[in-house]
């Protein structure tokens, strides 16, 4: 039962990291360049959504839309303010130009909301009423005599991961908009040719990303709920990874390599080493990548969506 | 033409943010209440009749609510000795370091052009053990309120501590669990890539093992993976541990407390001096610490008159209790008063003749303070403090005496 428990939380920190890592490989996929603000993103999603609940008392759902709103304002200014100038440099310009951006929004959240921890409100529990009139609220469902806890942060996520990959897939398969950004993907200067706007393509494709880092940033927050500046940055580090262990730019790819990459965390913490447990992590990517150096989904990096 | 304009136009934005930032760096010293100590304290003493005392601090960045709580405690204590009639008057300056030992140095190297001529070191230990060579190669006398660490005293015969130093709080944790009974399989949570909790660690286990104590799970994390904790905690629920010891700051143990809330695992949680703050974290469920006990020496609700005195002025210039940083930074403070008026020193003496009359007092003085009990404390020649930790335990929502 240990073991279930074990998986169970597994892909619950899992399937955080992969709808973080889906930003990425949007994002990766679409504009060809690494956006290391994702992981800042999020963290201002999760405060917009905090101060939302908590200072300004709106109900959760009303938060969350607030917070997709910012944070797709957010990523469209960004990518015309930092990201747009720089489309015809060298991608390692861009690349670093990101680390900036990453920084500059830390900073900012810094001067903005000070360095205190804020605890984020528990938006994703059950409401009742018991036989006194006491309102209890329940957070988890206790499986076998409370043997095996599910909490609804982990369904609520595991659901939502997989209907984002479900409809980005849909979308850029089927929808006129998802097809220019293919086709942007595989080459700019013809699908400039064929008379797709390119800079919209892209805009459009960072709103998208910025979206999901908000609905990430909910999410890793009700499941880990201490926010600071910072909180962003080492989960969207390891979302990088996941990432480009599935594969980057193929979305299936971000949902296996989260997965894979947050119950290979957590095991290897339970059974092999505490103090190694990220070294075994890394370990396990380095393998992958030398055995299929695309990543796991990576043949699929033709359609590079 | 249009590209020129944006462009000059983002590099005009860039500098004023910069400036922006600048500004606001110059105004953080003051506090985050708004409020100005430095303004308050306007009977500053006029140049070269005082004391010039500096110190370095987070006063930003992710351990900002201990260097401000020291700094504030700091100056109620500079205010307070300055409106007495005493003839011993200081003028403090703090500089923030935001917890990182780099800005610390250049903080550091600010104070001692100001004229620095006592320091109050640093608050936290990275950079304490950055700035205490410094105090010991420029010979300024340091007494750090609260840099706990072994390194920031090692060596220096000028760098004294107001705190506990780590490995003391660790085995007197294990000492006063023991003597009390409060649990009889022991869980330790630690975190492998910080000096201040492998030090706590260390001699925990290592005086748990000489009392013969059950320790059922030894659990680590680092900087990389400090979000999800369900491995440590279930491994502690089912080893049975009833009692769960926390070396480590309060940010992650708010953590720990709301996840191990939602197994369902309700041991007794025992922390140190870094999990002094939790209850002021914006929107903590703080009935999730109720019961958990920590190992500080001050206790803001002791009944003593100075006690008393402190957390009222403390509660009225910044509206909230004053934690232990804040008391250990007063008592500095009050300590240096008292060592000044015993050697007869005058604030026209050089930093190295006050360095050595302070290394020869607080070798051999008694100090009463809010952080020690009626014995006092006293400094052996390494630095490091001798005196009695009070345990507290959190109910309803504030700290109480164990005792």
């Amino acid at each position: 039962m240990t073991f279930l428990n074990f998986l169970i939380s597994g892909i619950s920190l899992g399937s955080i990291y992969a709808i973080i890592a889906l930003g990425y490989t949007m994002v990766y996929g679409i504009a060809k360049m690494l956006n290391f603000a994702h992981g800042d993103v999020i963290m201002v999603g999760a405060y917009i959504c905090f101060f939302a609940i908590s200072s300004f008392s709106l109900p959760p759902l009303v938060g969350i839309l607030l917070a997709i709103v910012v944070c797709t304002i957010l990523g469209i200014v960004v990518e015309r303010l930092a990201y747009k100038p720089l489309r015809a440099a060298p991608s390692l310009a861009v690349l670093i130009t990101a680390i900036g951006v990453s920084y500059f929004l830390q900073n900012a959240a810094l001067l903005l909301w000070s360095s205190n921890i804020k605890m984020f409100p528990s938006i994703f529990v059950l409401r009742s009423v018991d036989e006194a009139g006491n309102e209890i609220t329940q957070s988890n469902i206790a499986l076998f005599d409370g043997r095996l806890n599910l909490s609804y942060v982990t369904l609520v996520t595991i659901t939502a991961c997989i209907l984002i990959m479900l409809v980005l897939t849909w979308f850029t398969s089927k929808t006129k908009m998802g097809k220019a950004m293919r086709a942007c993907s595989e080459d700019k200067g013809a699908a400039q040719l064929m008379g797709i706007n390119v800079n919209a393509t892209i805009s459009m494709t960072f709103a998208i990303g910025s979206g999901l880092a908000a609905v990430a940033g909910v999410l890793l927050c009700s499941a880990y709920p201490t926010l600071v500046p910072t909180t962003g940055s080492m989960p969207g580090i390891k979302a990088f990874t996941a990432a480009v262990f599935g594969g980057i730019g193929s979305i299936p790819g971000a949902l296996l390599g989260g997965l894979l990459l947050g119950v290979i965390e957590t095991f290897a913490k339970a059974y092999i080493s505490m103090q190694l447990s990220d070294a075994i992590v890394f370990a396990v990517l380095i393998v992958v990548l030398l055995v299929k150096p695309a990543g796991l989904l990576g043949k699929q990096i033709r359609e590079k969506v | 033409m249009k590209k020129k304009f944006f462009s000059l136009l983002l590099a005009m934005m860039m500098v004023l943010s910069l400036a922006a930032c600048g500004g606001s760096t110059e105004e953080a010293p003051a506090g985050d209440s708004g409020e100005t100590p430095a303004e308050e304290g306007s009977e500053a003493p006029a140049e070269g009749t005082a004391f010039k005392l500096g110190g370095t601090g987070p006063l930003t960045g992710g351990a900002a609510i201990y260097g401000n709580a020291a700094y504030r405690g700091a100056q109620i204590a500079v205010d307070e000795i300055n409106a007495s009639d005493s003839t011993i008057k200081f003028e403090l300056r703090y500089e923030d370091d935001a917890h990182d030992a780099e800005k610390a140095v250049n903080a550091y190297n600010v104070l001692k052009d100001w004229g620095m001529q006592l320091s109050l070191g640093s608050v936290t230990s990275k950079p304490g053990e950055a700035t205490s060579a410094m105090n010991y190669e420029d010979r300024i006398f340091a007494l750090t309120p609260s840099a706990s660490s072994v390194a920031t005293t090692e060596g220096k015969d000028n760098v004294f501590q107001m705190c506990f130093t780590d490995p003391g709080q660790g085995a007197k944790s294990a000492e006063y669990i023991d003597e009390k009974g409060l649990g009889t399989k022991l869980a330790v949570i630690w975190k492998n890539d910080d000096v201040y909790s492998k030090g706590l660690y260390d001699t925990f286990m290592a005086e748990a093992e000489a009392r013969g104590m059950e320790v059922v799970s030894d659990t680590t994390f680092n900087d990389g993976n400090a979000t999800d904790f369900s491995v440590q905690l279930s491994d502690a629920q089912s080893k049975g541990a009833d009692l769960v010891f926390l070396p480590m700051y309060y940010d992650v143990a708010a953590l720990i407390f709301s996840q191990a809330n939602t197994m369902g695992y309700a041991p007794k949680w025992f922390g140190v001096d870094g999990m002094d703050g939790i209850l002021s974290v914006d929107g903590f469920d703080t009935s999730l610490a109720e019961g958990v006990m920590l190992l500080t020496p001050f206790s803001a609700d002791a009944e003593d008159e100075q006690t008393q005195n402190f957390v009222k002025t403390y509660q009225d210039q910044y509206g909230e209790i004053p934690n232990q940083f804040a008391a250990d930074a007063y008592d500095c403070v009050y300590a240096y008063k008292q060592a000044l008026e015993t050697a007869g020193c005058t604030p026209d003496m050089s930093n190295e003749e006050l360095c050595d009359a302070m290394i020869a007092q607080f070798t051999s003085m008694t100090f009463h303070g809010l952080t020690s009990d009626d014995a006092g404390m006293t400094w052996d020649a390494s630095g490091a403090v001798s005196k009695s930790p009070k345990g507290m335990i959190i109910e309803n929502g504030t700290y109480v005496g164990l005792d």
